[in-house]
């Protein structure tokens, strides 16, 4: 009896904890995706407004 | 970020809605989060795993301290979102449709996992897999709207455009959450009645009870790490959205 449940316990915990491995590590990659996407487009001297310091169309970098 | 004057005036409320304030805050709360739930559900299923058999369910009620936490966290995800809803639809808050968007998968993972883990526990308990019955029938719906949401959040290019639709859905959507807590007393059902969440106090002893609460408790606080997390990721990604649309522009020109 007890053998025959085991089965079902460990399949029960052991898809549980590869599904939420993948959801984490999904969530991680692309954390990372994001992030160095914004470093390159920043790296470019693309930044956003408020991160300039100053209006719209003040950003040199991108002129040259 | 150092403009403390206009820090100290606004209310707690409207720090958050600043999504460069919100990164700094979760950025710091994030690391505590994940090690608060790893910690739960370590002590939690740490107990949970050396239970004596329960005289009815023999070694399968181990299957609880998962499938529980599971099915709470499924009907919790979308009570969050549609809070969230409310934040598009009342108040403009601009984290409200980002929140759902993240928390939709998240969701539709656990949804998923109360589904597989109650069928795996369903077989040797009820000697088959699934039955339509209510409960079982309604998370089912709950999950297939948890897809259709995922399916809706990334449908449109424009993420502002999505946010009303969304947040309609998921508040249609929240009529299913007491249809699910309920079914097992408005309907005659073969999954068990609520032992927990009930009028008389839970129906369990404390050596089910206390690992049971605790591993909720840390699966809990794991969903709000991982929406934590998803959340600084979709604001990077409207950020990243809005820098290439600005590219875009200064090539143009």
């Amino acid at each position: 009896m007890q053998s025959e449940y085991f089965a079902f316990i460990t399949a029960a915990y052991g898809i549980s904890a590869v599904a939420i491995a993948g959801l984490f590590a999904w969530i991680l990659l692309d954390a990372r995706t994001q992030r160095r996407a914004l470093k390159t487009l920043e790296a470019r001297g693309i930044r956003r407004r408020s991160e300039v310091g100053g209006r719209a169309g003040q950003d040199t970098e991108a002129a040259k | 970020m150092t403009d403390l004057s206009a820090g100290a005036k606004s209310s707690r409320f409207t720090i958050l809605a600043n999504p460069t304030r919100f990164l700094d805050l979760s950025g710091k709360v994030q690391p505590w989060l994940y090690a608060v739930a790893l910690l739960g559900i370590a002590v939690g299923l740490g107990l949970g795993l050396t239970v004596p058999p329960d005289y009815q369910q023999g070694t399968t009620v181990e299957i609880m301290f998962i499938h529980v936490p599971f099915a709470w966290l499924c009907m919790m995800i979308w009570t969050v979102m549609s809070v969230s809803a409310l934040g598009t639809l009342v108040w403009r808050h601009p984290l409200a449709d980002v929140a759902i968007k993240a928390a939709a998968p998240i969701g539709a993972v656990f949804t998923a996992l109360a589904l597989i883990t109650g069928s795996i526990w369903g077989r040797p308990m009820w000697g088959t897999w699934w039955v339509w019955d209510a409960r079982l029938t309604s998370v089912f719906v709950l999950f297939i709207m948890y897809l259709g949401l995922i399916a809706l959040t990334r449908a449109l290019e424009e993420p502002g455009k999505a946010a009303k639709p969304a947040a309609i859905l998921v508040l249609v959507g929240f009529i299913n959450i007491p249809i699910i807590k309920f079914s097992v007393d408005w309907w005659n059902t073969l999954h068990q009645p609520a032992s927990v969440l009930r009028m008389n106090g839970p129906a369990m002893p404390a050596t089910y009870l206390v690992p049971l609460l605790i591993s909720a408790l840390g699966f809990t606080v794991l969903f709000f790490a991982l929406h934590l997390t998803a959340m600084r990721t979709e604001i990077l990604r409207r950020r990243v959205a809005a820098l290439s649309r600005l590219a875009a522009r200064r090539a143009e020109a």
